[in-house]
């Protein structure tokens, strides 16, 4: 260790603060680097919807929908993988890296700093951001070039897949800030979390025909936003005769936007009341 | 809430600081100033409510009661920039395991305003040899360097050091010793926590011991419970046996030792008490168990000296 000098002594009286926006993009970069690095992140959120495809794709050869107009498995779990990826890339890793960096410190620390909260949140939706749309980019070229999928042509069916993935993706966030404080431990984090969330998968569509549900499970799963952002997927990546195999007989776009809308308003009150940069042990 | 008199004499004031968990007094009315430019070491033992009071200080836990200024803002409802001019290396910190020195420094550096050179503080802690490697694959000691690189990369005006070398080998806490001292001849006031009774020695300019919540002595390293008045303590051999006294005039006994052995006494020590001692005593004083239990190896020569001091009087 040598010695250090002091920054310029009049520096307080014109401190060049750095930008938000700057701060934003710094923290963007951060997170990326760190899910990137982390092999169990890459596995398990980002490729494991890829890799299900690919088995699913492998394992079923049958036809799927109705007479007629059947389509291949593949084609069938395309939107049930968008969703659950969606799922995992928002909710998944927000809980857990949330839930460990609570743990470890991570979050006492920069909360020590002039770090504005703001752009930490920013920063890691920032991350989600550019990791599901990598994510979904993958998947679709996957099914569409590997697996023989058809991917929507009009532009109606694109904006439909926006809205859903803009408000899967943001609800999927605040959720997953207000599920990292139900972990006690970053030890348990992953338990807590990826169950909850494999059995919320199966019950909403995502591995198999929703419809084959008994009808009570299938009321469960309504109440939960997965369910709503599976079904809009089905209306961006089935064609339109598959609308009637639906439980109400239609997409029901505008119950989804309502749905998700307030599991997105739920989830950002209860971050607000909720949220803490320290241990729950920590004072 | 700010004064600016305050500010500039005073890094610190803490005024009746109380903070209870479940009906337990941690803090307990605690008063205590720490000047602009200072080290201050808070010494205590686990539970005394140092962390407690130190956390208080740095914005992380809300007072149930008294007066606190940190930097003349209260830390509860820190003005814009406040954090800017302090500096925190906590504890124990982990995280940020796939991110490498070099870049986990860039990258906190652009937090603050015109904040030290990143090159320059990765040097300054030791860890230029480090810079492309990941926190991951640091050692404790150089785990912690790293948070100390974080904790001086905006230049702070106020640093909070809590347990700092723990986990690190000798020649490594000389070398922090060295960076310490030389942000605090920069005017960088440094408020430290340890256990290691050398280290608040060696760096503090003034040391406060907590127990129960409570300042209960608070003053120079040299001058801690009245050490300075303390009788020294002189060990010999004599007949092949070790003998010790304590006395207020250990030159008077030396010459008279001396003139008793007819010029060299063998093995002849003279010591005043440790900080160690000290602090021992002070604790075992407030918390009412005895020092001899709570560290049974400390009290052997006391005990002694207990003993010799009936053999010199006969």
């Amino acid at each position: 260790m040598s010695t250090l000098t002091r920054t310029a002594p009049d520096r307080r009286a014109t401190p060049s603060r750095p930008g938000l926006a700057r701060i934003v993009l710094a923290r963007t970069r951060l997170e990326l680097m760190t899910f990137f690095r982390e092999r169990d992140a890459v596995i398990f959120s980002f490729l494991f919807p890829i890799a299900l495809l690919g088995i699913f794709a492998m394992a079923f050869s049958e036809q799927v929908g109705p007479d007629g107009n059947q389509v291949d498995f593949a084609q069938y779990f395309l939107p049930g993988m968008v969703a659950s990826g969606i799922a995992l890339v928002s909710f998944q890793t927000m809980a857990l890296t949330l839930a460990i960096e609570r743990e470890d410190g991570t979050l006492k620390r920069l909360r020590g700093t002039p770090l504005p909260p703001v752009a930490y949140f920013l920063g890691k939706i920032g991350m989600i951001l550019v990791v599901g749309v990598a994510q979904i980019a993958v998947l679709l070229a996957v099914a569409a070039l590997l697996l023989g999928a058809d991917l929507p042509t009009e532009a109606g069916k694109w904006l439909t897949f926006a809205w859903c993935y803009v408000l899967g993706t943001a609800s999927g966030t605040v959720l997953g800030i207000a599920f990292s404080s139900v972990p006690k431990s970053a030890k348990s984090a992953s338990a807590v979390v990826v169950g909850p969330l494999i059995i919320l998968q199966f019950i909403s569509g995502v591995f198999f025909v929703f419809t084959d549900l008994p009808s009570w499970l299938q009321n469960v799963a309504s109440v939960f936003p997965l369910k709503w952002l599976a079904q809009g997927m089905r209306s961006v990546f089935l064609p339109e005769q598959f609308e009637s195999l639906e439980v109400s007989g239609s997409w029901q776009h505008g119950l989804i936007v309502l749905i998700l809308s307030a599991w997105l308003i739920v989830g950002l009150v209860v971050c607000v009341r909720t949220f803490r940069w320290k241990r729950r042990d920590d004072g | 809430m700010t004064t600016t008199a305050t500010t500039a004499e005073h890094a610190v004031r803490i005024r009746g600081l109380r903070k209870t968990y479940a009906d337990v007094a941690a803090v307990d009315g605690l008063d205590l100033d720490i000047r602009a430019g200072e080290v201050f070491a808070l010494l205590g033992p686990n539970g005394a409510g140092k962390t407690t009071t130190v956390e208080i200080l740095e914005g992380y836990r809300d007072r149930d009661a008294g007066e606190v200024s940190v930097l003349g803002h209260d830390p509860q409802r820190p003005g814009a920039g406040w954090r800017e001019r302090i500096g925190i290396v906590l504890q124990s910190s982990t995280g940020h395991d796939e991110i490498t020195v070099e870049e986990l420094v860039h990258h906190f550096a652009g937090y603050y305003p015109d904040a030290r050179d990143p090159a320059e503080v990765v040097t300054a802690v030791g860890l230029g040899d480090k810079r492309k490697t990941r926190a991951r694959h640091l050692s404790g000691g150089q785990r912690r360097r790293l948070d100390v690189a974080l904790g001086i990369l905006g230049d702070p005006d106020l640093l909070f050091l809590d347990e700092p070398t723990t986990g690190f080998d000798p020649e490594a806490r000389r070398e922090f010793w060295g960076l310490i001292a030389s942000l605090a001849d920069g005017g960088t006031t440094i408020i430290l926590t340890t256990h290691y009774l050398d280290e608040a020695e060696h760096l503090a300019d003034r040391v406060g011991v907590i127990t129960a919540g409570r300042i209960v002595a608070l003053d120079t390293p040299a001058r801690l419970g009245g050490r300075d008045q303390e009788h020294a303590v002189l060990t010999w051999t004599e007949h092949g046996a070790v003998r010790a006294a304590q006395t207020s005039e250990p030159t008077a006994l030396v010459t008279e030792l001396s003139a008793r052995f007819g010029g060299e006494v063998p093995s002849l020590t003279i010591s005043r008490p440790t900080l160690e001692d000290v602090y021992l005593r002070l604790i075992g004083d407030s918390t009412g168990s005895t020092p001899a239990t709570a560290q049974p190896g400390q009290h052997t020569r006391p005990s002694r000296i207990t003993d010799e001091q009936e053999h010199m009087a006969s």
